[in-house]
């Protein structure tokens, strides 16, 4: 069926049987509340207006500690304002989902399609040594199938998942498909049920003694190490024989796609290879591409913030360019083009 | 011999760590009492905030959530609205709940929120050593008022039960007072019958609890009670605001009131 994509992943998390939503009104992404008020009571789950994101993502580890499937969605300031709730979660092992619709900034910044949430999304959970899981779908059909994985995953690594979707993902129509609604088996041995039914339970992310909190700390990193070897995603278009390497993801990703095909006509041998898991990041995928290509150019909404992922995984093998539109400007593929174009006069220099 | 009093089963026989004279053992035995007397054990989800009584799942043995300065409310409403058959409560602090969450508790409350809220009210922050609360009294020396509260500097000290009575959504409001057997007996039914309330479905309660803070406030235990009485009193008073016959005898009908 054709859908916006605030409502498809609406849709998808319905299908992977969310249990309970709450928000706090902002463009771009309110259809997916809106959504939620209609369909989400209506089969039997919750859905709440909360005051502000602060209290919503604290309701959300509410419902979550307490073993519900639970998300929240918002876009950028207001993902500021949950940090300090991530933070939380992420300290306290609770799962959860949260979509960030990102939109330009710094400060109020506009309502058009930005990803410079990417730093916010991969570097930290909040404060401490945190981190989420970060999907960044690039069509309406992949933000369902990642909304439903990112429920799995949120629950296998009992860590908060982040969908990263570019404002305009949640605004614009493409056709979708769904699954059936999905049942999963869930051990919920660790959340307080209120239950009384064996040792009492505590969802809690204070360890006062720095001995056990640097063990704490141990045991979440061996969780992101983990997902780093085991969820790793990514796609590589035109790549087998690809000369120069187009790095982008989400909406950037479809303009670069595009350019890749117009480099092609030209007999530019371009290829794009594009994340999925912005963390885990696939840096085996840029370290292994980095052996065949002349050079990468990162392009990106942003002044530039995955390309330094990018550089950390090449490691300094190929030069890595960068081309980036701010402030909710979005890149054209004839922009791209020529940036691709310069970039192979650079390296044949 | 007939037994007339043993500790609550609900807590647990461990040492607390709280100072001389704290009045949270007191008010965390209130609490365990209530949940023994309602026979609610095995479905009660407590929630411990920012402060002091942090630690406050290491004394009662129920499942326990511990949330960020000031978002308890938020927190248990997260629990009660996924697990509406449990009894959920939040215990916190007048920093906590009248500074960092102000807006937490009143949208807690103003939708009825059917949880029960133990608020502390000791007029100090006392974890952090000593600084001003919003319920810090005008003159009252802390360490971020070494002058004394001046209400042109630091404003004046909140009255949560009486701003939370202004709101529809509340089912019951009390302060009472941890000063002596009476108000100590007065404080136990209050929180007994909060808890009933939520028991009985009837929505948002919550106790305001005067308590003292010896240490921070440099005074040995009986001289702060003795203060408690002489100072808070006449700034804080005690009673029941609100009750649920009388919420319920002028209460517009649940989905009622708009067009259409």
């Amino acid at each position: 069926m054709l859908m916006k994509g605030n409502e498809a992943i609406a849709e998808a998390a319905l299908r992977a049987g969310v249990q309970a939503y709450f928000g706090y009104p902002i463009t771009p992404q309110s259809e997916l509340p809106e959504y939620m008020a209609r369909e989400l009571q209506q089969r039997g789950g919750v859905f709440l207006q909360a005051e502000s994101e602060v209290a919503a993502i604290n309701m959300v580890y509410g419902a979550g500690g307490a073993g519900a499937r639970v998300m929240t969605s918002t876009s950028s300031p207001g993902v500021s304002l949950m940090q300090e709730g991530l933070s939380y979660l992420v300290g306290a092992e609770v799962p959860c989902v949260i979509v960030n619709m990102v939109r330009g900034g710094p400060g109020l910044g506009n309502i058009a399609p930005a990803q410079s949430d990417y730093f916010q999304a991969t570097r930290s959970a909040g404060h401490g040594d945190g981190r989420l899981i970060v999907l960044a779908p690039s069509t309406i059909q992949e933000a369902a199938d990642l909304t439903i994985l990112a429920f799995d995953l949120a629950e296998r690594y009992r860590n908060p998942v982040m969908i990263l979707g570019d404002g305009i993902l949640g605004q614009m129509m493409e056709p979708v498909s769904f699954p059936p609604p999905l049942r999963r088996e869930r051990d919920l041995s660790w959340a307080t049920t209120g239950a009384g039914d064996g040792p009492r339970r505590l969802i809690n992310s204070i360890y006062l003694d720095p001995d056990e909190l640097e063990q704490h700390n141990l045991r979440l990193l061996e969780k992101y190490r983990r997902a780093q070897q085991e969820e790793v995603r990514w796609e590589a278009y035109r790549m087998e024989d690809a000369v120069l390497a187009v790095a982008a993801y989400g909406l950037a990703a479809r303009v670069a796609r595009s350019a890749v095909d117009r480099a092609r006509a030209k007999g530019l041998a371009a290829g794009l290879l594009r994340p999925v898991t912005l963390f885990a990041f696939p840096a085996a995928a840029f370290r292994e591409a980095a052996e065949r290509v002349r050079a990468f150019l990162a392009v990106e909404m942003s002044a530039g913030q995955m390309v330094e992922d990018v550089r950390l995984a090449v490691e300094g093998r190929v030069p890595v360019f960068f081309y980036g539109r701010l402030g909710g400007v979005v890149p054209t593929p004839p922009e791209v083009l020529q940036q691709l174009e310069q970039v192979a006069a650079e390296v044949a220099r | 011999m007939k037994q007339i009093t043993a500790r609550p089963k609900v807590l647990l026989d461990v040492p607390m760590h709280y100072c001389p004279g704290c009045t949270h053992g007191v008010a965390h035995r209130l609490v365990a009492e209530a949940i023994d007397e309602l026979g609610i054990r095995g479905r009660t989800i407590g929630v411990a905030s920012v402060g002091c009584s942090v630690f406050m799942y290491n004394y009662l043995d129920l499942d326990f959530q511990q949330a960020a300065h000031g978002r308890a409310p938020a927190v248990a409403t997260g629990i009660k609205r996924v697990l509406p058959d449990r009894i959920v409560f939040t215990y916190q602090g007048d920093g906590d709940l009248a500074a960092i969450g102000t807006a937490e508790i009143v949208h807690a409350a103003n939708r009825g929120e059917n949880i029960t809220v133990i608020f502390i009210n000791n007029a100090v922050y006392g974890m952090t050593g000593g600084q001003m609360a919003p319920t810090t009294l005008l003159g009252m020396r802390t360490t971020t008022t070494p002058f004394g509260r001046d209400a042109r500097q630091a404003g004046y000290p909140i009255r949560v039960v009486e701003l939370l009575n202004t709101l529809r959504g509340p089912a019951y409001l009390a302060r009472v007072a941890l000063a002596g057997p009476a108000n100590i007996h007065r404080a136990r039914k209050a929180i007994r019958r909060a808890f009933q309330t939520q028991v009985e479905g009837r929505g948002f309660s919550l106790v305001e609890v005067l308590s003292t803070c010896p240490v921070t406030w440099g005074m040995a235990p009986v001289e702060a009670v003795r203060w408690l009485e002489e100072h808070m009193l006449p700034e804080f008073p005690l009673g029941e605001f609100r009750t649920p016959e009388a919420r319920e005898a002028v209460l517009v009908p649940l989905g009622g009131g708009g067009k259409g």
